[in-house]
């Protein structure tokens, strides 16, 4: 895949308040890519300074291997669904999507059939005579969509897209909006404050904290070996336990609180062996408790639960361990045969040391 | 029961006294007490035979409409800065510039005629009194077009720019639509406001008196008063006429951006 979009050292200054500090990313051709961060990290800033609406204080932005530094908003290859949608309420539905061909020299005809063609393709064929003010959430939504892709940008950029939607209609839009994306082949880059809808949607995740990129990867590798203990808290769920280390060539030998000792490849760490002091990092789902009868090939210590969320499908466990102040959060699949435990049971939990990721404190 | 009988003796209160316009103003005598002598249109005929009080209502009109378009481009300039962009010390600003919304108008009027007269040794004319007028009718204009300011979602025009058009065109296809209704009300307004505004007039008037202090004049001849009646039942008649279509536009404009109203002046 060719790259698309460059930046390099960007950094954005509102007054004395520094938005985004050193943004170096590479976006590819037709991926879909997210930028993940919680609210007021700065990623509606980078949106915009891509988009051309915010101007970076310092730093270059090319994009298809131009600067964009004198590029006004309008004349970049870029499009935006905004976060409100922005859709014009005195507009018809095919005014809205055809307002970017107005410029457009083609015959009236022609613009007719692409306006029909984009409201096919966001599944609202036949909608173009209502009232823009008329539609539902969702729709709007659409409407969004086929108006920034009807002028067949070389990105779409939207922001926090789906967060207007109930569940639903989320999960749903979530969905199309992959098809979509696959259908065009067009770069999509998300803005989303949640970390599932990322690493359902990207092909890539930029996470961000305080305007700071703090891991860029695939979903899996995201979730699987963050580098960082604020990645690994923001995306899914981590119990973090204190860990004494001492390095030993490619491997590590640790010293887990409430666990005990083991082993690892220094690949367990991906943000670099940390020294002295570290956390080790687990996932509520590669702990199990042991129900009667089971066994586990890995390591076992005994528990006392704590605290029972049950969820139909699964049920969440605190259990506490000796050691370790924290309880440990389980999550185990409900299958048949396995009881759910009551608060103030004893609980055997079964541990793998392969599923220890070793982060600095 | 007792909150029915109050309602009705203030609206009693508040309306008797114009009901008696139109009904004196169709009153064939020229003193104004009951009971009525008969029908007549002799004293709406008599104001078209007044030279007078034409040349009254052409200045009154003439510095109407200009404040009017004055007022409003300042408030429209004040409005889209006030909602939509945002700056330092903006809500002292925006403060300041409702002030004399709650200034009273005679102390407009006295320090207006120092500055022109003393300060700046200018002479009085309609044209100072368009100053003035534009003076107290902005805070309305700025009030009722912050309301269609208010209403705009700002990345609205975002979105033209980045479908393609300029700044300016971002603003004429979109943002001045959706504002439209609210600048006809705007306009409305002020031109009713400065229409029959008397103490700034009165004092600043040149050669030629508007037509409320033509009006005023008239008063010390009583048997002009029905004369007055007349006048005024039509005063009156168009006041309601453009406050009706100043609040239509304004609701349209709530309607168009589909929104909730949140009351306004009527
Ligand atoms: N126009 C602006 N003026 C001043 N500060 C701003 C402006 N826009 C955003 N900020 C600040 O920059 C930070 C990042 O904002 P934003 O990019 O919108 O965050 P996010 O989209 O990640 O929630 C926030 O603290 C916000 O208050
Ligand atoms: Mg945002």
């Amino acid at each position: 895949m060719t790259d698309l979009i460059t930046l390099s050292g960007v950094h954005k200054y509102y007054g004395d308040y520094h938005a985004l500090r050193g943004i170096d990313l590479t976006i590819r051709q037709g991926e879909f890519f997210s930028l993940l961060g919680p609210s007021g990290c700065g990623k509606t800033t980078l949106l915009r300074t891509i988009a051309g609406f915010e101007d970076a204080s310092s730093g270059s932005l090319t994009i298809d291997g131009r600067d964009m530094k004198r590029v006004e908003a309008h004349h970049r290859p870029t499009n935006m669904v905004f976060q409100s949608y922005a859709i014009f309420p005195h507009l018809s539905v095919a005014e809205n999507v055809g307002f970017g061909l107005r410029r457009d020299k083609r015959a009236r005809a022609d613009k007719a059939r692409a306006v029909g063609e984009a409201l096919e393709m966001v599944g609202l064929a036949g909608y173009g005579n209502r009232r823009a003010n008329a539609l539902s959430g969702g729709q709007r939504q659409r409407v969004a969509l086929a108006r920034a892709l009807i002028l067949e940008p070389k990105v779409l950029l939207l922001d926090e897209p789906l967060s207007a939607l109930d569940k639903k209609m989320r999960e749903q839009m979530q969905v199309e909006l992959m098809r979509l994306q696959r259908e065009v082949g067009i770069t999509f880059i998300l803005v989303t404050h949640d970390q599932e809808e990322a690493l359902v949607m990207s092909d890539r995740i930029a996470v961000m904290f305080e305007g700071e990129i703090g891991q860029l990867d695939d979903p899996e590798t995201l979730y699987r070996r963050p580098v960082s203990r604020r990645v690994a808290a923001f995306i899914g769920m981590m119990n973090f336990l204190d860990a004494t280390i001492a390095p030993a060539g490619a491997r590590v030998a640790l010293d887990v609180a409430g666990l005990g000792r083991c082993e690892v490849p220094a690949s367990q760490a991906p943000g670099g062996v940390p020294a002295g002091a570290a956390t080790v990092g687990i996932r509520p789902e590669t702990l199990a408790i042991l129900f009667e009868g089971e066994s586990a090939p890995g390591r076992v210590v005994d528990g006392v639960v704590d605290e029972v969320v049950y969820y139909g499908d699964m049920t969440y466990y605190d259990v506490r361990i000796p050691g370790h102040d924290a309880p440990l959060n389980i999550s185990m699949k409900n299958l048949i045969g396995r009881p759910v435990l009551e608060v103030g049971a004893p609980a055997r939990v079964a541990w793998d040391e392969r599923a220890l990721v070793l982060l600095a404190r | 029961m007792s909150l029915r009988l109050y309602a009705i003796a203030y609206l009693v209160f508040l309306y008797a006294p114009i009901l008696l316009l139109p009904v004196f103003a169709f009153n064939d005598g020229t003193i104004i007490a009951f009971p009525l002598q008969g029908f007549t249109t002799e004293w709406f005929g008599e104001l078209g035979r007044t030279a007078a009080l034409h040349d009254a209502v052409q200045a009154s009109l003439f510095i109407a409409v200009l404040s009017a378009i004055l007022a409003t481009c300042l408030g429209l300039c004040a409005a889209r800065a006030g909602t939509m962009a945002s700056f330092p010390g903006k809500r002292g600003v925006m403060g300041f510039i409702m002030l004399p919304l709650v200034l009273p108008e005679i102390i407009v009027a006295v320090s207006l005629l120092v500055v022109v007269v003393q300060v700046l040794d200018l002479g009085l004319s309609n044209w100072t009194i368009i100053l003035a007028h534009t003076l107290i009718c902005t805070p309305f204009c700025i009030a009722i077009l912050n309301g269609a300011f208010a209403n705009l979602d700002p990345s609205m025009e975002e979105a033209a720019i980045d479908l393609g058009e300029t700044r300016w065109g971002a603003f004429r296809l979109i943002t001045l639509p959706l504002v439209t209704p609210g600048i006809v009300s705007s306009l409305l307004i002020s031109f009713t406001i400065s229409l029959d505004e008397f103490i700034i007039a009165f004092f600043l008037s040149g050669n030629t008196p508007t037509m409320p202090v033509y009006i005023w004049g008239l008063l010390r001849f009583p048997e002009k008063l029905p004369v007055v009646m007349a006048l005024g039942t039509i005063l009156v008649a168009l006041s309601i006429l453009l406050l009706t279509i100043a609040e239509f536009y304004r609701r349209r404009g709530l309607a168009r951006a589909g929104l909730r109203d949140t009351g306004g002046f009527l």
